[in-house]
């Protein structure tokens, strides 16, 4: 089913592309402990990818691999069919790449306007200074960015709370302001890291139709952590599963559901 | 004020209006939309040119005249036209409520044989294309926002865009063929068919002919004076008769603009945004609007809270006075200009009421201190009292002649008269033609004089020539001693406090009067919150001891005013208990108007009723419920059965005298 450069169809009819990025035998230590051991997978364009596994698996490292924020000792990162050297966060959120964060980081003081805007930092070309003097190309550039900003204000529906500080949104509302922050640097790979914790079932629902919505209507590629079993098997194309840093399960859910090593490290056997 | 002008056709259907509109009013603001955080607006013009292209991009689709066509959304500027262009192309529009689940939808679409289904959104879309294994009529789906269907097999199923476009296309084709059934529209073809919600029984459909409506809007504008400059917010459901007559009846005849909010969610900062002159609203929109505003001051700063205090009390004893022209003295109606300068003035504001310069409740009965509480501010609410079949108006008050506790005179060119049994009928020009498909009712509710029976009691009070609703006709009954039994008038009284969203009071036939009460969630939750009561729960609040000793209060509060009622005084509460969910239209516990269905909450909570009578403590109940998405869970519950001191009857002129 998987050609390397064709990409497959998945079973509800959505074309998925050839590989957009590819962790090829990626290590990481943090001293002597290593979170990731030599992992290699691929995340194709337009296709929801997850990445699930128990506690300290090394799924929120993996995360921060893809995004820049941790270089891997060992392995290489290929974005695009190019090697990426190592990054700064801001440079990989340059190429396209936007996230949003297990706890919640927003900024508590502002509105939900305002941080949704600070997604659109990467865009902004005009320099501080006219920035600040709302002067020539800046006002402009806001104009445009606010537009862009107000449909996905729109698209996430919270059009309610544009002008609330998010210091006073509940926990389920804040998530969203946090999608919505990723979605307004309009990025390629759009990176949730456990996007439904703490939520309950009509929040899940809620979040889990508009990530479906998300790739519908902007063909973003989405790869995500998540503990919801549930939910996970529902929306992701393809399945990544790990353990104590190592990969032990990677394909569609149905596949991955009955591998006998995915089973063992959710159910629990004695390790050596 | 509005001239007919009888240049090109006489104005007897709601496109002829159109067309009177965009040639007369052509640059005037027709319509308003918030999208992207913007108000975007259509002049008449414009709004011709979009109905035009629909209406012909429906016929394109094989619309037919005489084909019923279902709408279901939230109040958006194209649905509105959607409906017009219906109209055009000698179809009947059938707006349906949006929240409704697919069962009731299914009942509805099968009912009037819809061919055509114009839906708002994807949500819309999956329930009309649930029910399609039990509807068969429907032949094509048209959406207006795109979101989510992209994959839907599109089939039968259109971007309304889409449809436009061809519209325009097709424009020559079909402009012919249109012109001749729009001049075929005449006062007895059908405008618009309603289903009422009713409180028992399955929907009916009211059949209104543009007589109805266009007469009815035009008695209804020139009673109020209403002109091109209104502004008002559309944001009841477009299947409610009111939204129907104020959105499109009286927004034609008189050609003022309709604003349609963002979203269900910025309703209030929509109303602040346009600040309506002509605003409508069921009484509890004014209820939870006055409820935010007393957990607000609960908060505010002593200073605040003080001022805020002083003056309402002043507002209270001389505003409505000032509002109706009464004579006040000068040192009052300089407290009162004070007031609003520091109060009134920006509580309006706030409220988004600055405006206003007519305000209607109706559709229920509003709490008299609600009432007063916004007319002491100096806006200017009235009641009327309407129904789907009398194409709204049955009586309205007249400017200067407000009371809480009447509903008006008889609106303009309408007859009212009571029977033997105290139930009101009426005749007037919007009586509605029929219920479609469905005779036996028709003879039942209309005779062939045209007498309505409202199915309320009520009675003229005889000085003033005013109609006094009492109840529902069904509902008003005799408890066992013989005593007459009016539950709405205590629930009304109970309504008031903000605390209690809810009330449905038992007593017909029994010795006694107990009642069910749903806590307001915004107003207690914050009351516990300021009392340091932690709660996790809906449930947990509803039942916790404080909470019950604080509804207590009320209920005996309102049992010693409802015993300074020589009639009624039978009516107090002996015992009450809080339900641990809300009563909600989703698990049919009321009407879609959010009406109280008494008869199935009795039946639903059997259980408790009997708890309420035969003197248990508490009771150990499990009731199932409906969630958004029509699946069913179950809640259960021990819930607390509380006793409420009672007046007793024969000592009520010395309570009187206590006072």
């Amino acid at each position: 089913m998987l050609d390397a450069s064709e990409g497959y169809v998945t079973p509800d009819g959505r074309q998925i592309g050839g590989v957009m990025m590819e962790m090829r035998n990626i290590t990481l230590r943090f001293g002597g402990v290593v979170a990731i051991k030599d992992i290699s997978f691929d995340i194709r364009e337009g296709e929801i990818r997850a990445i699930i596994g128990p506690n300290g698996a090394g799924k929120s490292s993996m995360l921060n691999v893809i995004s820049g924020f941790y270089n891997p000792q060992e392995g290489e990162v290929w974005f695009r069919g190019a090697k990426r050297p190592p990054m700064k966060p801001f440079q990989v959120a340059r190429q396209g790449i936007a996230r949003t964060f297990q706890n919640i980081a927003l900024f508590e003081g502002m509105t939900v306007l305002d941080n949704v805007m600070t997604g659109r930092l990467t865009q902004m070309r005009s320099s501080i200074w006219a920035q600040a003097l709302w002067w020539g190309s800046a006002e402009r550039e806001e104009t445009e960015n606010r537009a862009h900003v107000e449909r996905v204000i729109d698209f996430l529906e919270i059009q309610s709370i544009r002008k609330t500080p998010v210091g006073r949104l509940p926990y389920g509302l804040k998530k969203r302001v946090e999608l919505a922050r990723a979605l307004a640097a309009e990025p390629k790979l759009l990176l949730l890291d456990e996007p439904m914790a703490g939520m309950n079932v009509e929040e899940k629902e809620d979040m889990s139709r508009f990530i479906l919505d998300v790739n519908d209507e902007f063909g973003t590629t989405i790869a995500l952590i998540e503990h919801d079993m549930g939910v996970v098997m529902d929306l992701s194309d393809r399945v990544v599963v790990m353990d104590y840093g190592k990969k032990i399960g990677d394909g569609t859910p149905d596949e991955v559901r009955k591998n006998q090593a995915v089973i063992d490290a959710y159910l629990g056997v004695a390790h050596d | 004020m509005v001239h007919v002008s009888g240049a090109t056709g006489a104005l007897v259907s709601i496109p002829a209006l159109l067309r009177r509109n965009a040639r007369e009013y052509g640059n005037q603001t027709a319509y308003r939309e918030k999208e992207f955080g913007i108000w975007q607006s259509w002049t008449w013009a414009e709004t011709e040119a979009e109905i035009d292209a629909m209406a012909s991009g429906l016929m394109a689709l094989g619309l037919a005249p005489g084909d019923y066509v279902a709408i279901i959304g939230r109040n958006r500027p194209a649905l509105y036209w959607s409906m017009v262009a219906v109209q055009m192309a000698g179809a009947i529009p059938v707006p349906l409520y949006q929240d409704a689940v697919a069962d009731e939808m299914a009942y509805v679409l099968d009912h009037c044989g819809a061919r055509f289904v114009i839906a708002a959104d994807q949500e819309q879309v999956d329930k009309v294309i649930e029910v399609q294994d039990r509807v068969h009529g429907i032949e094509q789906i048209v959406y207006l926002d795109a979101r989510g269907l992209r994959k839907y097999d599109h089939g039968k199923l259109h971007a309304l865009s889409d449809v436009i476009a061809e519209g325009r296309a097709a424009h020559e084709r079909f402009a012919k063929a249109l012109a001749g059934i729009e001049a075929s529209l005449d006062y007895d073809s059908t405008c618009v068919m309603l289903y009422t919600s009713g409180t028992t029984g399955r929907p009916k459909g009211v059949v209104l002919s543009n007589r109805n409506i266009i007469e009815s809007a035009k008695n209804s504008v020139e009673f109020d004076k209403l002109t091109v400059g209104e502004e008002v917010l559309a944001y009841l459901p477009m299947a409610w008769v009111g939204d129907f007559i104020f959105s499109i009846g009286q927004a034609y005849w008189a050609a003022f603009c309709v604003n349609c909010p963002e979203s269900p969610d910025t309703m209030l900062t929509d109303l602040r945004e346009i600040g309506p002159t002509y605003f409508f609203a069921p009484p509890r929109v004014f209820e939870s609007q006055l409820t935010t505003v007393m957990i607000r001051m609960e908060d505010a700063s002593r200073l605040k809270k003080g001022l805020f205090d002083r003056f309402m009390a002043v507002a209270k004893r001389v505003g409505p006075d000032i509002l109706d022209g009464k004579s006040v003295s000068a040192w009052d109606r300089f407290q009162y200009g004070l007031g609003n300068i520091l109060i009134y003035g920006p509580l309006k504001n706030t409220m988004g009421m600055s405006r206003i310069r007519v305000g209607y409740t109706a559709g229920e009965a509003i709490g008299p201190e609600i009432f007063q509480f916004y007319r002491s501010l100096g806006i200017n609410l009235k009641q009327l009292y309407g129904q789907t079949e009398a194409s709204v108006f049955i009586t309205v008050q007249p400017d200067g002649e407000v009371r809480a506790d009447t509903v008006g005179v008889p609106a303009p060119g309408t007859e009212i008269r009571i029977d033997a049994s105290g139930e009101v009928f009426y005749r007037s020009p919007g009586v509605f033609v029929e219920y479609y498909k469905n005779p036996e009712s028709t003879a039942k509710t209309k005779d062939a004089d045209g007498w309505v029976a409202t199915g309320d009691a009520g009675f003229i009070e005889p000085d003033t020539g005013h109609l006094r609703i009492i109840d529902r006709a069904k509902d008003v009954a005799k408890m066992s001693d013989g005593a007459l039994f009016a539950p709405k008038y205590v629930e009304n009284k109970l309504k008031f406090y903000p605390n209690i969203l809810e009330a449905v009071v038992f007593g017909a036939a029994r010795d006694r009067c107990c009642a069910f009460i749903n806590i307001d969630l915004n107003a207690v939750g914050s009351w516990a919150e300021r009392n340091n009561i932690a709660y996790s729960s809906y449930q947990e609040l509803a039942q916790h001891p404080s909470v019950y000793e604080m509804i207590r209060e009320h209920v005996e509060e309102v049992n010693r005013s409802v015993a300074e009622d020589e009639m009624l005084s039978g009516c107090q509460v002996h015992r009450f208990l809080i339900l641990h969910k809300e009563l909600d239209a989703d698990d049919g516990e009321m009407t879609r108007t959010r009406k109280v269905r008494r008869a199935v909450v009795g039946e639903k909570f059997d259980d408790l009723v009997t708890a309420l009578y035969d003197g248990s403590d508490s009771v150990y109940t499990e009731t199932e419920v409906t969630y958004e998405d029509g699946r069913k869970g179950k809640i259960k519950a021990t819930l607390r059965v509380a006793d409420a001191k009672v007046v007793p009857v024969a000592t009520r002129p010395i309570a009187e005298a206590a006072e």
